[in-house]
């Protein structure tokens, strides 16, 4: 399986990437853990660097110029999600810590002003605990019920059984876009269209599929959409909820404080219109200033390339791991964003992860945050290799002597 | 022997390794021999606090002395746990309850020691002293 190497820019993304460049326990290191978060390129350190040196200043309030200078790197990185996303407007995009600060933003809307008892929210059996937890607590101040759409032994989410789970009690259907221990994309289009059908919002968790899958929020129709820019290499504590407008003037503030108000009085106070309603206090400025800067990187090098040469990093893996006897791939949906997840007959996940990270390899081992999940599919956890733009073929081939070495020590 | 006798001499046996192939083969094998614990003894109440693997001890005095018998599904964790076994059982509540395990270090293993939840031997090492201090306050009131 040839990889279209000539035509992608693998050396200099490498090169842009200094984390990638050193040793563990004597070894180079492999970094195959880009599900839980990604490396980011100097670009981005320099763009957060730049805001600390140059321009740090508090945002929307100040008149002064460095607070103005920080106020437009802010709005400018607002302006270049909503393009990322295809969002209509730049109200619609709100700043967050992240997916799960998103998530419980809009779940507890929905506790404090749309659920009631017997209500129903929908949600998968593949789901990350940022999309479980949340929810399970919305259902039990307000006396709403949580359903969960089954999955298939390859790890496919089941439509024909999240249609017959739908009805007149459903408030809101919130599925992972794709699947972080399995890798499965799922038929988001369709689950949205079904939902709405029947007058039913749907939130999408983004988490993974943002770095992976082009995301066009209009086409998808979603009603929510959330990501973290760690895991599109940009910085930790920096999140994007995104919301149609009709849905973010429903929902009441999540947080109170300063920058959400449009007025304050001991008697009253009145709320900041979109997107401030949900930025209160003082954000992780310079973490979004820089993510402008993973953004631009990403889209001067195109999604679509990167997807393709994730692609052909998943089947040369995949080819490579069913070579080795006694292992099986968990997540065999057809439809995959770059992510192999298994098992290996007789060892345990915590013993090759020991072994791997003695011979530099950092891979992702245990229920990765989705233990219904782990439980529905019979086991404790999964070794998990996860690949990014900066991942290569001979990475890959480190990797298995490396699985190979490990296999023959614990067998 | 003291519990800082057979400490020193698990050090002595891992300087015998050249590289870290060697020394995980060594606890690999460690864990292997550890006999399995009954399923009887491998419930909830004796399960170890650790996100990846399951770890089970439990404990039993006899003539003034603390044992120990543990489990876990994870062989490398097994391993570690066999030798801690090996270093603290036979000895007194008090003597385990104030010991100092400054042996994980000396191997290089203290990494398995770390605080991401994702090992239980942090755990493990806690529950052993308390089950030391535990039986030295019982031993005192009988």
């Amino acid at each position: 399986m040839e990889i279209l190497t000539e035509l992608y820019p693998i050396e200099t993304i490498r090169d842009d990437f200094p984390i990638l460049h050193q040793d563990v326990n004597g070894k180079p290191l492999i970094y195959f853990d880009n599900a839980a978060t990604t490396q980011k390129p100097f670009q981005v350190v320099e763009a957060l660097t730049h805001y600390y040196l140059d321009i740090n200043a508090n945002i929307h309030r100040g008149i002064h110029t460095l607070a103005e200078k920080s106020t437009a790197e802010f709005e400018a990185t607002r302006k270049e999600v909503r393009k990322f996303l295809n969002a209509s407007s730049t109200d619609e995009i709100i700043f967050t810590k992240g997916v799960t600060d998103g998530i419980n933003l809009v779940a507890n809307g929905f506790a404090k002003s749309i659920l009631k008892p017997g209500d129903e929210v929908v949600i998968s059996a593949m789901e990350h605990h940022s999309n479980i937890v949340p929810w399970q607590m919305a259902c039990e101040q307000t006396g709403a019920i949580l359903k969960v759409v089954p999955i298939n032994d390859q790890g496919e989410f089941l439509f024909e059984e999240y249609s017959k789970l739908l009805n007149e009690k459903t408030k809101i259907v919130s599925i992972v876009h794709v699947s972080n221990a399995l890798g499965t994309i799922n038929p988001a289009k369709e689950i949205i269209t079904k939902a709405h059908s029947m007058g039913i919002p749907v939130l999408l968790d983004g988490a993974q599929s943002s770095s992976h899958l082009d995301i066009d929020v209009q086409d998808l129709d979603c009603d929510f959409f959330a990501l973290s820019a760690h895991k599109v290499y940009g910085p930790t504590g920096v999140g994007v909820l995104y919301g149609k407008r009709e849905w973010l003037d429903k929902l009441p503030p999540y947080q109170g404080g300063g920058e959400m108000i449009k007025e304050v009085t001991f008697t009253k106070t009145t709320f900041n219109e979109l997107p401030y309603k949900f930025e209160a206090g003082t954000p992780n400025i310079g973490g979004v200033v820089a993510f402008k800067a993973a953004l631009e990187y990403i889209n001067q090098i195109g999604k679509a390339s990167i997807a393709v040469y994730e692609d052909e990093l998943l089947s040369y893996a995949t080819e490579q791991l069913l070579a080795i006897s006694g292992l099986r791939i968990i997540g065999t949906a057809k439809e995959k964003i770059s992510v192999a997840s298994f098992v290996i007959e007789g060892i345990h996940h915590q013993d090759l992860g020991v072994i791997l990270d003695q011979q530099g390899v950092a891979v992702r081992t245990g229920h990765h945050c989705t233990q219904p999940l782990m439980n529905r599919l019979g086991i404790l956890g999964t070794t998990r290799a996860s690949f990014a733009m900066y991942n290569t073929k001979e990475e890959i081939d480190q990797f298995i002597i490396a699985l190979n070495k490990a296999v023959k020590m614990l067998r | 022997m003291t519990i800082n006798e057979i400490q020193d001499q698990i050090i002595e046996e891992f300087e015998l390794f050249d590289d870290w192939t060697d020394k995980y083969e060594y606890i690999i094998e460690m864990g292997k021999k550890l006999p399995d614990l009954d399923a009887e003894f491998k419930i909830d109440e004796n399960k170890i606090k650790g996100c990846q693997s399951n770890v089970w001890l439990t404990s039993e005095i006899k003539d003034s002395k603390l044992n120990f018998f543990a489990d876990s599904d994870a062989v490398i964790v097994k391993g570690l746990v066999s030798m801690l076994i090996r270093v603290l059982s036979g000895h007194s509540p008090d003597d385990i309850a104030n010991a100092d395990l400054y042996f994980i270090d000396k191997i290089g293993m203290t990494q398995h020691l770390a605080q991401t939840r994702s090992n239980g031997l942090l755990s493990m090492v806690k529950q052993m002293k308390f089950y030391g201090l535990a039986y030295k306050a019982k031993m005192s009131k009988d």
